[in-house]
């Protein structure tokens, strides 16, 4: 186990080795073990040939970033025209690649393009299958990848570019074009001395790191696995999506990506935060990772077209392109919504439906009420003042709401935000907010679901009944929902239809159960269903056994594809608690169920080699059984079930390509289709790769007067991260006293080195103070944070855990001084998620 | 806590033999900590709390992730966390559970001189039965560990009880049901310490410590609670853990030879009135004293 992280953590204690790395220079760590594992022939060959898109060949045109900026970038507008990061039309160019090769310039923008031999281009009979050109932006960007649809279609006056379904490619991955190509090319640049000056991480540790994890491809060996484990502090960053991919990258480069052990696995802040972004609760998807309408969304035929992608690959290769079922995801989705009231003859009442026409994200919703334009804000499960970023300005922004209605089990920092320091009995009485607080239930007080970062849906019992007066946030939501409806009966308004025809068919409409709504995310069906091939039977009425069923003409209802199988005519599957593992790796099949189809890998596929073996014959997940010619094995095939390896079907089903994706074409990312190292917004040194682009080009930063950013010429020099401790749960354990007891008070964690500078003791008050406000808490004077030589430079990092505020056990004890860390963080997010930049941003210290 | 259920081997302050003693035979068990894979969460101390029924008590911060210096009389279970610093410079962070270590040999129960206030089971777990326990402290002198703690409203010494109540139902301790990564472990003495050296053997021979071993200390008696440590040459390291620890000098002295020279003495004794009758004979009052005696209380005989 490798640990690199700002501090020496506990879990840094159990690793076998430790590297201490710079607050938000990981894509530099990640770039740099990219080029370790090609220099040094760590990569799996024919994984990469085969299941990604290592060998296809990009446009003409498509530049890398030796300057910091991709081909297509408008300076005036600050956004990317991404129409030249897009794969070439044609067929096999390996052999045109041979005699490019010699001339090819440094930059792949070289105009060398051999002519595409393009026997194949349009022969395939499975493009003539799907008929017509590529629709826009269906770019299939997999579960995870779903564009802000609203902000990028205002964006593009333009028609959207495609991709071609006839890719050129080149197997000897040798054309200067090729992704393999670009990607050498691209961290070349990022060589163990370059990776030093970016991370402070030492060159000779760095290579020991990149060593001993690529050293499971030494000489060709398939056999192990190798995994990437991060938490959620790696996606706050101004480029904190690119992070991820980077870590996905080297994955896909070394195969280890459908692989049991492998991967690139999220250690989510929540139990359930997979499964409410499974559930939509993100503003530009809807459940099941369907993309949301946006204006340009005339019809539902418009939206389909758009959001419904065609196979991207080349000629002689097959793509499942699961995603081609979009229409029959998004039609049984709106059928859960509006039951009889979406028929074929209202477009099954897509108009009903919000469309997205600008950015709602987190940080965006908070600087709209800050600046006015939201009027009120429903909070429940989060306590929005203490996540911040910079906690004032939300605070500042609460002031401003007409009301506040806050679900919750404890007052917080959100519910009280007029007790934030600062604001005297006076100002209180000037603040016109109007907070609603409702009690709401504990999570031992709730039954439901909770799908974990594997994507296992797990059923569980209420424990204790709600106390007081304490309610069930879905009874809350349905009453709630009922007076709005009511009000609408009576008054009607502009468009009271989407609210009037909602289905709501629960026993008690007052009260809907939890499991009632679980069996209506799993679905039905609507009429009778025959499969055409096995002759099942799904009478109407009858719970969907699982996803394959779905239609597009309205005889199915499904809340959430994805989750179609957890809840049957067999019963909750999601309930199941078999602790059976016949295969010994660990897959559990018969505890709870994941989605999709109980798969407890995905893109299991990749698993084996190309022609259907296991490429560990101890360790088989899945396999191709030439005898029933069909797909088998320890874990649900992820896959085709009767796709012959012989049609060369990708594993990644879910990309148009089928392959792992290597470069992300077009809209896949704002930002570039390969990461590029960008110094955090507020950086300590000038980047070292291309010091006249110094931050993420298209990084959103924002303009209230509160939005002030720090540098070293304001003497803010020291890089801050913050974090979580292992005691603490969000905010709630302030108020659980076991908790408390175990950290009690909140303190700096603090380089000896630096305390010594500083004149400061462990237990001594400190403040540490950025652009935007300051934070008192005790020093923790520690050897566990070094200083180090970043770009030649001395520099030193604190770190501060996130937990304490105004409102919780010590605090109502007067035993802190009622400050919040975010008060310290930064408004400026990450362009493809909107993450704001939590970690890596400037300070000063005091002793206070 | 568990003498209804928990066959007695050893008593404190107990004259004559134990009752009941090898009636039955139990096996011995044993906890096994693996200070290489543990995280410092302290969901065992929450664990240890809660079973025991112990509630919050004010704590304050002392430039460390430790929850308080020591144990307490009612916080039985305790991470210690201390920044080891390498000769090659690279950081260790060295978290020990501390708690009672269940001594073979037990130095509070030698020292113990209230009947019955501390008995080990022949299961081997020494526990403390507050009923019978006189306040005295002597325990704390006993111990090589420092781990016996007074409270000072009932007056009564406390520690862990390897969760005897638990154990005694075939159960884990709650430490040990609590523990999310495993390098908590249970069961029987032969078995733990059989783990705990397969643990030590796989850091030496494949992550680089060389001088890893397992902690059960001989001067004891050996223990009822194992570690495994990354360095078991320097068990000072992790948080005061006694290299070669021995019931104090004193309390052997006290409770060993020279209980039997006290012993030895008040046999001497008896033996000395006795040689003196049979050489000086009874002693003879004269008549005049016994007469003046006589007037002394009133003339009565």
């Amino acid at each position: 186990m490798i640990v690199v992280d700002p501090r020496f953590t506990r879990t840094a204690a159990t690793a076998d080795l430790f590297c201490q790395i710079r607050a938000g220079a990981d894509i530099a760590f990640l770039g740099g073990m990219i080029k370790y594992a090609i220099d040094n022939n760590r990569i799996a060959k024919d994984y990469l040939v085969n299941y990604t898109n290592a060998a296809f060949i990009v446009k003409d045109g498509f530049k890398l970033p030796d300057d910091g900026l991709y081909s297509g970038f408008d300076p005036a507008t600050q956004v990317y025209d991404k129409s030249t990061w897009n794969y070439q039309e044609g067929g096999d160019m390996s052999h045109a690649a041979a005699a490019a090769i010699v001339s090819a310039p440094a930059l792949a923008a070289a105009s060398n393009r051999p002519e595409p031999r393009g026997s194949e281009s349009g022969e395939d009979p499975q493009q003539a299958n799907q008929g017509g050109p590529q629709t826009p932006g269906g770019h299939g960007q997999g579960y995870q990848g779903a564009s802000p649809a609203g902000a990028k279609a205002t964006e593009s006056a333009k028609p959207t570019p495609m991709l071609p379904p006839n890719v050129a490619y080149d197997l000897t991955l040798q054309h200067p074009r090729s992704v393999f190509q670009l990607l050498k090319q691209q961290y070349s640049r990022y060589t163990p001395e370059m990776v030093e000056r970016i991370t402070g991480i030492p060159k000779d540790q760095f290579l020991k790191a990149a060593d001993l994890y690529t050293s499971i491809r030494k000489d060709g060996d398939m056999k192990k696995a190798g995994t990437v484990i991060y938490a959620v502090g790696w996606t706050q960053h101004t480029f904190g999506t690119q992070i991820i991919r980077t870590a996905a990258m080297l994955q896909l480069i070394m195969g280890n990506v459908g692989r049991a052990g492998g991967g690139v696995n999220a250690l989510r802040g929540h139990s359930n935060i997979q499964g409410a972004t499974d559930m939509g609760g993100v503003f530009d998807i809807w459940p099941g990772y369907l993309k949301v309408p946006n204006p340009a969304d005339v019809d539902l035929k418009t939206y389909l077209k758009r959001i419904t992608p065609t196979p991207s690959k080349p000629n002689n290769w097959d793509s499942f392109n699961y995603w081609s079922n979009t229409p029959k995801f998004a039609v049984s989705y709106l059928k859960a919504m509006y039951g009889d009231a979406a028929t074929k003859d209202n477009d099954f009442a897509f108009q009903y439906m919000p469309k997205i026409d600008r950015n709602y994200s987190w940080t965006q919703l908070w600087d709209n009420m800050y600046r006015g334009k939201v009027q009120g804000m429903f909070a429940f499960g989060m306590n929005g003042v203490a996540i911040g970023p910079d906690s004032q300005k939300n605070i500042d922004a609460l002031k401003k709401a007409d009301w506040l209605v806050v679900g919750e089990i404890y007052p917080d920092e959100t519910s009280e935000f007029w007790r934030s320091p600062g604001i005297s009995a006076d100002d209180a009485k000037n603040i016109q907010t109007t907070v609603y607080r409702l009690p709401c239930a504990g999570f031992a007080e709730k039954d439901g679901s909770m799908t974990n970062s594997s994507r296992w849906v797990q059923w569980k019992n209420i424990a204790l009944p709600t106390p007081g007066y304490a309610r069930l946030d879905q009874d809350i939501v349905a009453q709630i929902f009922l007076r709005v409806r009511a009000l609408y009966q009576s008054e009607g308004g502009k468009f009271p239809d989407p609210i009037l025809n909602l289905t709501w068919k629960y026993t008690d409409p007052q009260h809907p159960s939890l499991s009632e709504l679980a069996k209506e995310y799993n679905g039905k069906a609507l009429s009778d269903l025959t499969d055409p091939k096995t002759q099942q039977v799904i009478k109407t009425g009858q719970q969907l056994p699982g996803f394959a069923w779905l239609k597009d003409d309205g005889t199915t209802s499904c809340g959430i594809w994805i989750y179609c199988g957890c809840w049957t005519e067999a019963g909750p599957q999601l309930a199941r608690r078999g602790t059976e593992d016949p295969s010994g790796l660990g897959i559990y099949q018969n505890w709870a169920w994941s989605w999709p189809a109980n798969r407890r890998v995905l893109y299991n596929r990749a698993s084996c080699d190309p022609s259907g073996k296991p490429w560990d014959p101890d360790r088989k997940q899945v396999w191709w059984n030439e005898a029933t010619q069909t797909w088998v094995g320890n874990d649900v095939p992820d896959f085709k079930a009767d796709s012959n390896p012989k049609d060369h079907m990708g594993p990644f089903i879910m990309n148009p390509e089928g392959v792992g994706r290597i470069f992300g074409p077009l809209a896949a990312f704002a930002d570039g289709p390969f990461p590029e190292h960008y110094e955090p917004f507020e950086s300590p040194i000038t980047n070292p790769l291309h010091p006249n682009q110094q931050t993420n080009p298209v990084v959103k930063k924002f303009t209230t007067p509160a939005d002030k950013y720090g540098t070293t010429k304001d003497g803010f020099n020291i890089i801050c991260t913050t974090y979580r401790l292992t005691e603490h749960y969000h905010y709630w354990t302030k108020n659980n006293p076991m908790n408390v007891q175990l950290i009690p008070e909140p303190f700096v964690e603090i380089p000896v080195e630096l305390a010594n500078d500083l004149g400061i003791k462990g237990g001594d008050n400190v403040k540490v103070t950025s652009a935007r406000s300051y934070y008192v808490a005790k020093a923790f004077v520690t050897k566990r944070i070094k200083p180090m030589t970043v770009d030649g430079k001395m520099v030193y990092q604190i770190g501060i855990p996130i937990h304490q505020g105004y409102r919780g056990i010590q605090e109502d004890a007067d035993r802190n001084a009622r400050t919040i860390v975010n008060r310290l963080s930064p408004t400026v997010t990450d362009p493809n998620a909107y993450t704001p930049e939590f970690k890596g941003f400037l300070v000063k210290l005091e002793k206070a | 806590m568990s003498q209804g259920t928990l066959q007695i081997r050893k008593i404190s302050g107990h004259p004559g033999p134990v009752p009941g003693a090898n009636v039955e035979r139990a096996e011995q068990v044993c906890k096994m900590i693996d200070t290489t894979t543990c995280i410092g969460c302290k969901a065992c101390e929450v664990a240890c709390l809660e079973w025991n029924g112990y509630s919050f008590s004010e704590t304050h911060f002392d430039n460390s992730y430790q929850t308080m210096p020591e144990t307490q009389w009612n916080y039985w279970n305790l991470i210690k966390f201390n920044e080891h610093e390498r000769d090659d410079g690279s950081m260790m962070l060295l978290m020990r559970k501390d708690q009672c270590m269940h001594c073979a040999d037990p130095g509070c129960l030698r020292a113990c001189p209230a009947d019955g206030a501390i008995v080990q089971y022949s299961n081997g777990i020494v526990d403390f039965q507050q009923q019978n326990c006189i306040g005295c402290g002597y325990c704390v002198s006993g111990c090589p560990f420092d781990i016996p703690k007074f409270n000072p409203t009932t007056k009564k010494m406390f520690k862990c009880t390897l969760c005897s109540d638990r154990v005694s139902e075939g159960l884990e301790p709650a430490c040990i049901k609590a523990c999310p990564t495993g390098c908590l472990h249970f069961g029987t003495k032969d078995d733990m310490v059989g783990i705990a050296e397969g643990r030590a053997k796989q850091l030496r021979d494949h992550f680089g410590f060389d001088k890893a071993g397992v902690y059960d200390p001989p001067g004891v008696g050996g223990t009822g609670v194992i570690y495994v440590l990354h360095d078991a040459t320097n068990p000072e390291a992790y948080g005061g853990l006694p290299k070669d620890p021995h019931v104090p000098l004193m309390v052997r002295l006290w409770k060993g030879p020279a209980k039997w020279i006290g012993n030895l003495a008040m046999a001497g004794g008896i033996l000395g009135v006795a040689l003196h009758y049979l050489r000086f004979g009874p002693k003879i009052v004269r008549e005049q004293e016994d007469k003046e005696r006589r007037d002394d209380r009133g003339g009565r005989p």
